[in-house]
């Protein structure tokens, strides 16, 4: 009898390797209170730090005194620029190329800019002290608009380089100007438009907002004076990334750092940057060699660290009369606040905005964008996107839909008919970059068919006729969207950050009993990093997921690696598990060999084990073969059972999807309802489809917070007015719509399991959907755009400009 | 400060300490008993990270004084589990139904739908979505923390839990 018992199908399915539905290992202690986060941290003696910040949006420091502040009983110190000033520490280096303010340093230019850093026994004490730091300011003209930052006589923001014509992108054109950035082709562009049969030329904003997660940035400092080691835990997405910059800025060498990120309350993006914090918090340590713990409060959080977006995009597009698009311009003001401290690729100061021609077949674009400083707080961090692709897609789904308006067109017959077609693939845009697969026409296909668009057009149509006959108040909306992402920064000769390659690793040991540890350079913050990487093991090497442990986070033992965002742990790090379990397999296989007395081309691979060919009775599972690793390979061969491997991807991956959203509009209360949401992801090969429903879940809702309601708002004099969850929108359960999540499978050609990412997919794709429904309930009052956030007051407001409101407007005197 | 002393019931076992009167409960609960499953998410009560159950109510302790919960029960997210260390229905339930992603919300949030069960043993959809709404998550849009008191409370009733229908 040759029957296998039990059968490869049943071995397979033990393995919970790729493609199942495999919980999360993770949970068993957040469920139970037992995760361990930055702030669950007590060390010996340790100290908490706090911040004195800045009322104004923009003063010149007259003086400070901190002689009340350090009388508070428990302070062990205060410092001030002018104590950072002696270690040289006054001021870093952004990510950016520019250089940034540690604390206030002569001037503040932004509202809560850190001015001191009170060290305390208790953070009570270190709160109360903190209120008691005297700062004489003298206060100077604001400017928080982007659009008027460049004008002849704008306050001048950054007087430490006023004068530098030169910036770390090349030539300033202004005192305020931070860089200006092209892609593309302007004279074909240029052209394309003046052939034009017809064109759209929008404004289109992409507001000011923050990525917010539950919890916010902080860190422990710990310098031992005796070893002159640093150890750092922070709430870290990029844990390598701050020990290099960390030892670059503070001198300490790299070997005596320690940086530990350990769990870490969501991320999505906010948690990439270094930060004030975390320089005080190490300084504090040195100074007082006492562990200093920073945790910031959520107004700090959303006042200072790592804004998102702020750009201001003049969009035009150009169309044949039948509706094929013939050109794309795009000119962009981006909004850098006070210091150029964006986390993008270094090369790439726009990020990867030229994926702006999105799912097209654009034949020309052209793009510029130019970056400015104003009063606001640095940043500009990818909020669960790779680098400013949601600005992009934004701005193009936006765009497609007011030209579709223009062409009287459906918008999704509009976006058919200009889809970049599966034959084209790989797909070279008219920016420059390399689509490396897709199947648009299928899936835009496949959603209408769910969704039943035609009906839902019909319904639309109606309820139309209606509105006008006076029969009913409400209008309805349905917004399409189809974007192309560019994730997984990124190949080497594309990116790096301060002249580091964007590769990331993976180091896998198998352990003589057949179970292992898979240590990576990438760091989850909830997206179950610990069970996904392990599926991938299990499949490729026939060993169960549950014997596999997977860490990430500590920079001594887990290799080289450039962190989690821009969706890259899967393209790179996942990439680089797969090769490393390659290596790790072709050597089981030659141990297989050699015990079976086989050649190693006479064994096959079967699920977890290699098998004679012919003769599927003489195998070694793979835990024989790792028991045999130690004690029994083949003469000459190294004993052991790891490998690991450093992935630089070839191409980014692009991940797609299509989006259909129906809302409902109440115009007299401005009430948006939205009905249905449907998100169609094809995110390439799927290792946990349970995760990838979660991931678009809660993208889907953060671009629901996004759309309908978020903005990092700043009055005129520079204050800014959203900086608490009283006013700066998160959903709840309540207003949070429910979710119709589907698929289609397009691999990556380039990726070793062809998976391209997908936590950032529902985000760049959801901000759209959700706004080209609310123009589209609109469009047919003659409505071309509206700028988000769609709150109901603004919808409200719309409503009323359309005179839709019999009288309100003058009562109510919007 | 003047320090005041307190004693209150937590998890079941008693608890004491010195407070100063402004000491909020959750700071003592995390720095003083060590309890880290409460998190602190936003300081203005509006998140529910720091959700405890109080003599039978759902109570976000960064708003509360420690002096304030001088006597009274409290349970935290480490006392739900059984003494032999079986997770409660819920615990299990938001882990089958994936209803938890970076698991800072997840404390305050199982508490919370510990009380919501205890008080309506059969919440339609509705009534879940409008009972966690104190409580913010981040990650996983709802939908799945719906669905895992739903699983719990068909557990709880002894009735076959099938999934609403998406």
């Amino acid at each position: 009898m040759n029957v296998q018992t039990p059968t490869a199908a049943e071995r397979a399915e033990k393995l919970q390797g790729m493609g199942c539905k495999r919980k999360r290992v993770e949970d068993i202690r957040f469920v139970q209170g037992k995760g361990r986060y930055v702030d669950d941290m007590k060390l010996p003696g340790m100290l908490y730090g706090d911040f004195t910040r800045s009322p104004h949006g923009h003063a010149r420091i007259k003086k400070i005194d901190t002689t009340k502040a350090a009388a508070v009983p428990g302070v062990v110190a205060v410092l001030t620029a002018e104590t950072l000033k002696t270690v040289n520490l006054a001021w870093m280096p952004t990510l950016a190329g520019d250089v940034q303010m540690v604390l206030a340093d002569g001037k503040v230019l932004f509202q809560n800019q850190e001015v001191a850093f009170v060290i305390a026994e208790d953070r009570y004490a270190a709160a109360d002290a903190a209120e008691l730091v005297e700062v004489e300011y003298e206060a100077l003209p604001v400017n928080v608009d982007p659009l008027k930052a460049m004008a002849p006589n704008a306050p001048v923001i950054r007087e430490d380089i006023k004068d530098k014509t030169e910036g770390a992108h090349g030539k300033r054109k202004h005192y305020n100007h931070v860089f200006a950035w092209q892609a593309g082709d302007k004279e074909s562009a240029d052209a394309a438009f003046e052939k034009a049969d017809v064109t759209i030329n929008e404004l289109i904003v992409y507001p000011r907002v923050h990525p917010c997660p539950l919890e916010t940035c902080q860190c422990v400092a710990s310098f031992d004076k005796i070893t002159g080691e640093l150890t750092l835990w922070g709430t870290f997405q990029a844990p390598h990334v701050i020990r290099t910059v960390g030892s670059l800025i503070s001198k300490i060498p790299e070997h005596k750092i320690h940086v530990i990120a350990p769990d870490i309350g969501g991320g999505f993006g906010n948690k990439v940057g270094a930060y004030s914090g975390y320089i005080c918090a190490i300084v504090a340590s040195i100074v007082t060699g006492r562990p200093v713990k920073w945790v910031e409060d959520r107004i700090e959080n959303l006042s200072t660290t790592a804004f998102a977006r702020d750009f201001h995009m003049k969009t035009e597009i150009a169309a044949t009369r039948d509706g094929k698009v013939t050109g794309l311009r795009v000119y962009t003001i981006a909004d850098h606040g006070a210091f150029d401290a964006c986390a993008n690729a270094s090369k790439w100061p726009a990020g990867l905005f030229s994926i702006i021609t999105g799912s097209y077949d654009f034949p020309t674009a052209h793009v510029l964008v130019d970056g400015v400083y104003t009063n606001k707080a640095p940043g500009g961090v990818a909020y669960r996107c790779s680098f400013r692709v949601t600005e992009a897609a934004y701005c193009i789904e936006r765009a497609m839909d007011i030209m579709a308006q223009k062409l009287d067109m459906d918008p999704a017959e509009f976006r058919m008919k200009n889809l970049i077609r599966r034959e084209q693939f790989p797909y070279t845009s008219a920016l420059g970059w390399e689509y490396d697969s897709g199947d648009y026409h299928t899936a835009l296909t496949k959603a209408m068919e769910t969704v039943g668009y035609r009906k839902l057009r019909e319904e639309q149509q109606a309820k139309q006729a209606a509105f006008r006959r006076g029969e009913t108040r409400e209008l309805m909306g349905i917004g399409v969207a189809f974007f192309t992402e560019i994730v997984g920064a990124g190949p080497s000769r594309n990116c790096d950050i301060l002249g580091i390659a964007m590769f990331d690793s993976a180091e896998i040991r198998i352990h003589p009993t057949g179970t292992g540890i898979c240590r990576l350079g990438t760091k989850s913050q909830g997206q179950g990093h610990e069970t996904t990487y392990a599926q991938i093991i299990a499949t490729e090497l026939g060993l169960p997921a549950d014997n596999i442990t997977v860490e990430e986070g500590n920079t001594d033992t887990a290799p080289y690696g450039l962190g989690t965002y821009g969706s890259r742990s899967t393209p790179v790090s996942g990439a680089a598990t797969a090769m490393a379990c390659r290596k790790i397999k072709a050597k089981a296989q030659m141990i297989a060999a050699y015990m079976l007395e086989v050649h190693d081309d006479d064994l096959e691979w079967d699920v977890d084990r290699f098998r004679v060919k012919g003769t599927p009775e003489r195998f070694k599972t793979m835990t024989d073969l790792a028991w045999a690793a130690y004690n029994k390979v083949p003469p000459g061969m190294e004993p052991g059972l790891e490998a690991v491997n450093y992935y630089d991807p070839p191409n980014f991956t692009y991940p797609f999807g299509a989006y259909i959203c129906v809302v409902d509009v109440d115009v007299d209360t401005g009430v948006t309802k939205i009905r249905r949401f449907y998100a169609l992801d094809d995110c390439g090969t799927r290792i946990n489809p349970m995760i990838i429903e979660g991931q678009v879940h809660g993208g889907l809702t953060e671009a629901f917070g996004i759309a309908m309601g978020q903005e990092i708002h700043y009055d005129d004099s520079g204050n800014v007015t959203t900086a608490s969850f009283l006013d700066y929108f998160l959903p709840t359960a309540v207003e949070t719509p429910k979710w119709e999540t589907d698929w289609t499978t397009t691999p990556s050609p380039h990726h070793p399991i062809g998976a391209k990412g997908v936590g950032e997919s529902p985000n760049v794709g959801g901000v759209p959907c959700f706004a080209n429904a609310v123009n589209d309930a609109f469009k047919f009052l003659g409505v071309t755009h509206i700028s988000m956030p769609h709150d109901h007051w603004r919808t409200w407001v719309v409503a009323d400009k359309l005179g839709l409101h019999a009288g309100e407007a003058a009562a109510l005197g919007a | 400060m003047a320090k005041s002393q307190v004693s209150m019931t937590v998890n079941g076992k008693p608890a004491d300490g010195l407070v100063e009167p402004r000491t909020l409960l959750i700071h003592f609960l995390r720095e003083q008993l060590n309890l880290t499953g409460p998190h602190i998410g936003c300081d203005t009560s509006h998140c529910g990270a720091c959700t405890v159950d109080l003599d039978g109510k759902s109570v976000k302790s960064c708003t509360m004084f420690a002096v304030q919960a001088n006597g009274a029960d409290i349970r935290t997210i480490e006392g739900m589990a059984a003494a032999d260390g079986t997770l409660h229905v819920l615990q299990e339930a938001f882990r089958e139904m994936h209803g938890l992603q970076c698991g800072f919300c997840t404390p305050g949030m199982i508490v919370r739908a510990y009380r919501l069960l205890e008080e309506n043993k059969n919440p339609s959809e509705e009534e879940i979505r409008f009972g966690i709404s104190g409580n913010l998550c981040r990650c996983t849009g709802y939908q799945n923390i719906v669905k895992a008191i739903q699983y719990a409370a068909a557990k709880i009733n002894g009735v076959p839990f099938e999934e609403a229908a998406e």
